[in-house]
């Protein structure tokens, strides 16, 4: 474990020579750079602009006398954006709106939940650990889409699912019931690894907090209170918010197992990959573009509220055990 | 994130806190949570496996084992008409490729980030990181018209081209972990001995780093193989499509309206390769999640 938390450390040992390499060593990370920055800018800046170009335009109507596109597109400034909130658009946009917020906030709680009671099951097994570390990863490995194929068979009207609960429940069809299917396949998938992500983070808390925590008196809930949840805060706030960020462009999950065109479980997604599909690039861009705002606020909302550190989360959380630990050595002290 | 831990010292780590002896049933709580958390974890897989080995015929049976043991559905897959192992070669391809040009011009942004002092260091490392949080429809929308335009479409670089979107930041942070790790003495030893930084990267860090650049290959490999929605969007022809987008489009190979034990057994091969390598490379696996965070 000392290595654990040496890291970071030792990342701060070169500053210590930094004036005699500085100008050197600053081409060099450019030279290095450059090639990353160069493909994130392809495939991530130029798309992104290009997405709200695209959105305040719409293609001339019309085939021409091969049955090809005409080319040529007409600047029509937010009109793709109005239609989305006009009439049937409107509706079909909301429903997507509602689906897919409803997706985030429901299947990333109980990601969290799980995942963290996973994490603390792991962290006080003793034995076992190789098999349940193998085990927790299958559902990581398996493929989103392949995922969505095993769950709709599960769920089939005669399928496992039914036959387990004694009920007849049409869970892939229309209706609330084939989002709860949706949200039972995301959180098989996903609540093990948020568990793997939080246990890294339990398993550097030092064991003496606890022991003095114990000599202190407090019981089991309150360790868990004020020491263990603070402490791995960091950690999980980074698993949940990238799995927010990953559930609010949920795709595969409900488009293989419920559909296309469903209004039960329709995200923003699949609503703009359906126009794109279609040859709708404007509408499709206009989707996109409204998704892309949402993501961004979304994750911006989370940092600034709840202060997740993506980067810092290792020197944070150094800080955080060490200032603990001091003051429980303070606390023993005086008592 | 924070568990840079190596997985070796995680797991050499000999715990102080003794599970106490006069606990009875309590002290078999953590074995019946561990149980509970391998039955989640692996029984719904366990049921696409099962289903794959019986007869179409008794596709719907509910019994813990096969009745009749059948590689029937296996051997349907692989039917030339369906068409699959065109399927997984294009996956192979498609996630190979965006593997390799990954890590290639990963390495050199991560040696950067780890070991060189410049300014708007973290800056770069956050700019990096975020472009992998974007929503994926928004850069797909305006690549397929694109790829439209240049005749890209049901091609292996329309969907490689796309998948380094993801690929590339996930690969950037997993080894600018890694390099973080390994000991400055290292360079500054080569240095003095007159090597410039250039040659102390290739002649002293690659080396040593490669079990940090196969740990991450592994990972980006598994997240563009599990790839879907790009190679649906950018491919309309069935020689094209992958293992994934071939599996969620099957039709009855067998004539039933859903062709569920072909497609467990589709599944099945698609999944187990990963399972393997997960299961061989777990702690490398751990350590490379837990360090990248992402993915």
């Amino acid at each position: 474990v000392t290595t654990t938390i040496d890291a970071p450390t030792s990342a701060v040992q070169p500053s210590a020579k930094k004036p005699r390499r500085t100008e050197g060593t600053g081409r060099l990370a450019a030279g290095l750079l450059s090639p990353t920055f160069i493909v994130l800018a392809l495939v991530v800046v130029y798309p992104i602009i290009s997405a709200i170009r695209e959105s305040l335009f719409t293609k001339n109507a019309g085939l021409d006398a091969n049955g090809f596109i005409v080319d040529g597109e007409q600047f029509v400034g937010a009109k793709n954006y109005t239609a989305i909130f006009s009439g049937d658009a409107a509706t079909r946009f909301w429903t997507a709106f509602y689906n897919t917020t409803f997706f985030t906030v429901i299947a990333v709680t109980l990601e969290t939940g799980l995942g963290l009671a996973m994490a603390l099951v792991m962290h006080r097994a003793f034995r076992g650990r190789g098999l349940v570390r193998a085990s927790v990863l299958v559902p990581w490995a398996v493929p989103t889409a392949v995922s969505a194929i095993m769950w709709r068979w599960i769920f089939q009207a005669d399928g496992i699912a039914n036959t387990v609960l004694r009920h007849q429940i049409l869970w892939t069809t229309e209706g609330f019931q084939a989002k709860v299917a949706v949200i039972i396949a995301d959180t098989w998938k996903t609540a093990p690894f948020i568990g793997l992500l939080v246990l890294a983070g339990l398993q550097i808390i030092p064991q003496e907090i606890y022991e003095a925590a114990r000599v202190d008196g407090a019981r089991a809930w309150r360790q868990f209170r004020l020491i263990t949840l603070p402490l791995v805060r960091p950690a999980l706030l980074v698993a949940v918010l990238f799995r927010l960020l990953d559930t609010l462009r949920m795709f595969d999950l409900p488009y293989i197992m419920i559909g296309v065109h469903k209004t039960s479980v329709e995200t923003l997604t699949m609503l703009a990959q359906d126009e794109a599909t279609n040859v709708r690039y404007g509408p499709a861009a206009a989707y996109s573009v409204i998704l892309f705002l949402y993501v961004t606020l979304a994750a911006f909302a989370f940092v600034k509220l709840l202060g997740a550190d993506v980067i810092g989360a290792a020197r944070s959380e150094r800080k955080a055990v060490k200032a603990r630990r001091l003051r429980l050595r303070r606390e023993a002290k005086t008592a | 994130m924070t568990a840079i831990a190596p997985p070796v010292a995680v797991a050499g780590r000999v715990r102080t806190a003794p599970p106490r002896k006069s606990g009875g049933w309590k002290a078999w709580l953590p074995y019946l949570g561990i149980a509970a958390i391998v039955i989640y974890c692996v029984a719904p897989f366990y049921w696409m496996a099962v289903s794959a080995f019986r007869r179409p015929n008794d596709q719907f049976e509910k019994t813990f084992l096969p009745t009749h043991f059948s590689t029937e559905n296996f051997s349907a897959v692989f039917r030339p008409d369906v068409g699959f192992g065109r399927a997984l070669l294009n996956s192979v391809v498609v996630a190979g490729t965006t593997t390799i040009l990954t890590l290639i011009v990963g390495t050199f942004a991560a040696y950067a980030l780890a070991r060189l002092e410049f300014r708007f260091k973290n800056l770069v490392l956050a700019v990096i990181i975020a472009t992998s949080m974007f929503p994926g429809i928004s850069l797909i929308v305006p690549l397929l018209k694109l790829f439209t335009q240049i005749h890209w479409i049901n091609t292996y670089q329309s969907m490689i081209v796309p998948s380094l979107s993801f690929a590339l930041p996930l690969a950037v942070w997993n080894l600018t972990v890694f390099f973080r790790q390994m000991p400055f003495e290292l360079e500054q030893a080569a240095l003095i001995d007159g090597c410039t930084p250039g040659q102390a990267f290739r002649k002293v860090i690659m080396p040593l780093a490669a079990p940090g650049l196969f740990t991450t290959a592994i990972l980006t490999f598994i997240a563009s193989w599990n790839e879907f929605i790009i190679a649906l969007t950018m491919v309309n022809k069935k020689e094209m499509q992958t293992a994934n987008v071939a599996i969620s489009k099957f039709t009855g190979a067998h004539g039933f309206d859903q062709p569920f034990g072909t497609q467990m057994a589709a599944g099945v091969i698609v999944t187990i390769p990963l399972v393997i390598a997960v299961l061989i490379f777990q702690r490398r696996i751990i350590a490379g999640l837990t360090a990248g965070g992402v993915k």
